[in-house]
C-alpha cells in the first residue's frame, strides 16, 4: 500500500464550557511513517487547534501520561504509529472507566487513592501494623534478609526477580482501561494497584505484607477480578497484573484456610 | 480480618477448576474415544461397566466424593460472577451468592447420596 499524504484523526472532544455532551472532532494531519498518534496530537494542538487538551511527557513509553484508547485499544499514544491505523480515520478517545475532565483528560484521583492504599512503598522491620506479629520479623542483625538499619539491603538475582517485572508499571492505566470489571465494580482496587502491592509483597526486604492484606484480601480487592486477563494483554511494559492478582488469591485464600485451621484471626 | 468468605468460595472455585482441567481430557477420552470404538468392552455392559465399576470402588467412591462437590462449587461461583457481572446485577448479590452456593450444596448432598447409598456398589 503506497503511503498517504495526510491522515485524518477523528478526536474525542469534551469541553464542558460549551456543551455538557461530548463531540467527536476531525482534524487531517500530515502523515508520516515515523510519526505516532501522539506526534499527530501534537500537530494538531501546534497547528489546527490550540484547545485540545491531552497528557503526554517523554515520548519514549517511560512515563505513563499518555495512555489513550486508539481506534478503541487502550495504548500508550507515543507507541502507536499512525502507519498501524491507516486507512483512518484513526479515532482518538480518552481511557475508558475515568471520568473525562476535559477532551481526551481523565481524572484519575480515584486510582491514585487506590494505589496509596496499598502502601506501594518498602515497610521495613517494626515500621508496618504488622510488626512484631511474626512474619518473618527478625532480631535486628540476624541474617534472614533483614538488615540493620544502616545496613545494606543485599538481595539476591532471584530474590530480585521475585517482584522485578511488577516493578516496570509506569501508572499509564491501560490496565484499567481494558479491565472489564473496573467499570462494573468501580470499588474494585484493580490491576495496576494489586501489581504494585505485589511489587513490594514480593521484595525481599519489605515487612509490610500484613499492612497491604487488609486491603487486598478485602472484599474489593482482588476478589471481583474474574481473571479476563485483558489488563497482561494490553501492558506496554510487560508486566502482568492478572498473574498477580491470581498469585495472591491463592496466598489469600492460603492464609484464610490455615487461618481456619489454626483458629487464628481470618 | 478478611470480612467474608471470599476466599473459600475462591479456594472451591479455584480446586474444582484445577481438579475439572485434569479430569476433563480423561473424561473425554473414554467418552469420545474408549466408549464408541469398544475398548471398554462389548455391548451395554461394556460400555457403562467401566463407568460402574469405578463407580462402585471405595476409591472411586472417595475420589468422586471430592471431586464433585468441588465441581459444583466451580460451576456456582462462575454463575454468580456471570450473573454480577455479565448481567450486572450487583443488586442482588446476597440473593445470587445463596441461590448459587446452596444449589451447589444442595446438589452435591445429593451426589454424595448417590455415590454412597444408590449408586452401584452403593447401600452394601
Amino acid at each position: 500500500m503506497s503511503a498517504p499524504e495526510a491522515v485524518e484523526l477523528e478526536v474525542f472532544r469534551y469541553r464542558p464550557e460549551r456543551s455538557d455532551e461530548p463531540e467527536m472532532e476531525r482534524y487531517e494531519i500530515p502523515f508520516r511513517p515515523d510519526w505516532t498518534v501522539l506526534d499527530g496530537l501534537n500537530h494538531v494542538k501546534e497547528e489546527l487547534d490550540g484547545t485540545l487538551s491531552y497528557r503526554w511527557s517523554c515520548r519514549m513509553g517511560v512515563c505513563g501520561s499518555c495512555g489513550l484508547e486508539v481506534d478503541g485499544e487502550p495504548v500508550l499514544s507515543c507507541a502507536a504509529y499512525l502507519e498501524d491505523h491507516l486507512p483512518g480515520p484513526i479515532r482518538v478517545g480518552p481511557l475508558r472507566g475515568f471520568p473525562v475532565i476535559r477532551d481526551l483528560v481523565g481524572d484519575i484521583s480515584d486510582f491514585v487513592a487506590k494505589l496509596e492504599r496499598v502502601k506501594p512503598w518498602i515497610i521495613g522491620e517494626g515500621e508496618g501494623a504488622g510488626a512484631g506479629r511474626g512474619g518473618g520479623a527478625a532480631p535486628d542483625g540476624a541474617p534472614d534478609g533483614a538488615p540493620d538499619p544502616g545496613e545494606p539491603h543485599r538481595q539476591t538475582p532471584a530474590e530480585l526477580a521475585e517482584y522485578d517485572q511488577y516493578s516496570h508499571c509506569i501508572n499509564c492505566l491501560l490496565c484499567y482501561a481494558a479491565c472489564p470489571i473496573h467499570e462494573l465494580a468501580p470499588g474494585f482496587l484493580g490491576p495496576a494497584a494489586i501489581a504494585l502491592a505485589q511489587r513490594y509483597n514480593l521484595d525481599s526486604r519489605d515487612r509490610g505484607a500484613e499492612d497491604r492484606r487488609v486491603v487486598l484480601a478485602a472484599r474489593d480487592g482482588v476478589w471481583p477480578c474474574t481473571f479476563v486477563g485483558e489488563c497482561s494483554s494490553v501492558c506496554p511494559k510487560g508486566v502482568d497484573p492478572a498473574g498477580a492478582i491470581q498469585r495472591y488469591k491463592v496466598t489469600a485464600a492460603r492464609q484464610w484456610f490455615s487461618a481456619l485451621v489454626s483458629g487464628g484471626e481470618r | 480480618m478478611i470480612r467474608g468468605r471470599e476466599p473459600l468460595a475462591w479456594g472451591l472455585f479455584a480446586a474444582g477448576g484445577t481438579v475439572a482441567a485434569f479430569l476433563l481430557p480423561a473424561v473425554a477420552f473414554v467418552v469420545l474415544i474408549a466408549l464408541p470404538l469398544g475398548w471398554t468392552g462389548e455391548g451395554a455392559r461394556g460400555a457403562l461397566g467401566a463407568w460402574a465399576d469405578g463407580a462402585g470402588h471405595l476409591l472411586g467412591r472417595l475420589a468422586l466424593t471430592v471431586v464433585l462437590p468441588l465441581l459444583f462449587f466451580h460451576a456456582a461461583h462462575r454463575i454468580r460472577y456471570t450473573l454480577y457481572d455479565g448481567l450486572q446485577l450487583h443488586h442482588l448479590e446476597r440473593l445470587i451468592a445463596a441461590a448459587t452456593y446452596g444449589l451447589a450444596t444442595v446438589m452435591s448432598g445429593v451426589a454424595l447420596v448417590v455415590v454412597w447409598f444408590l449408586g452401584p456398589g452403593g447401600g452394601g
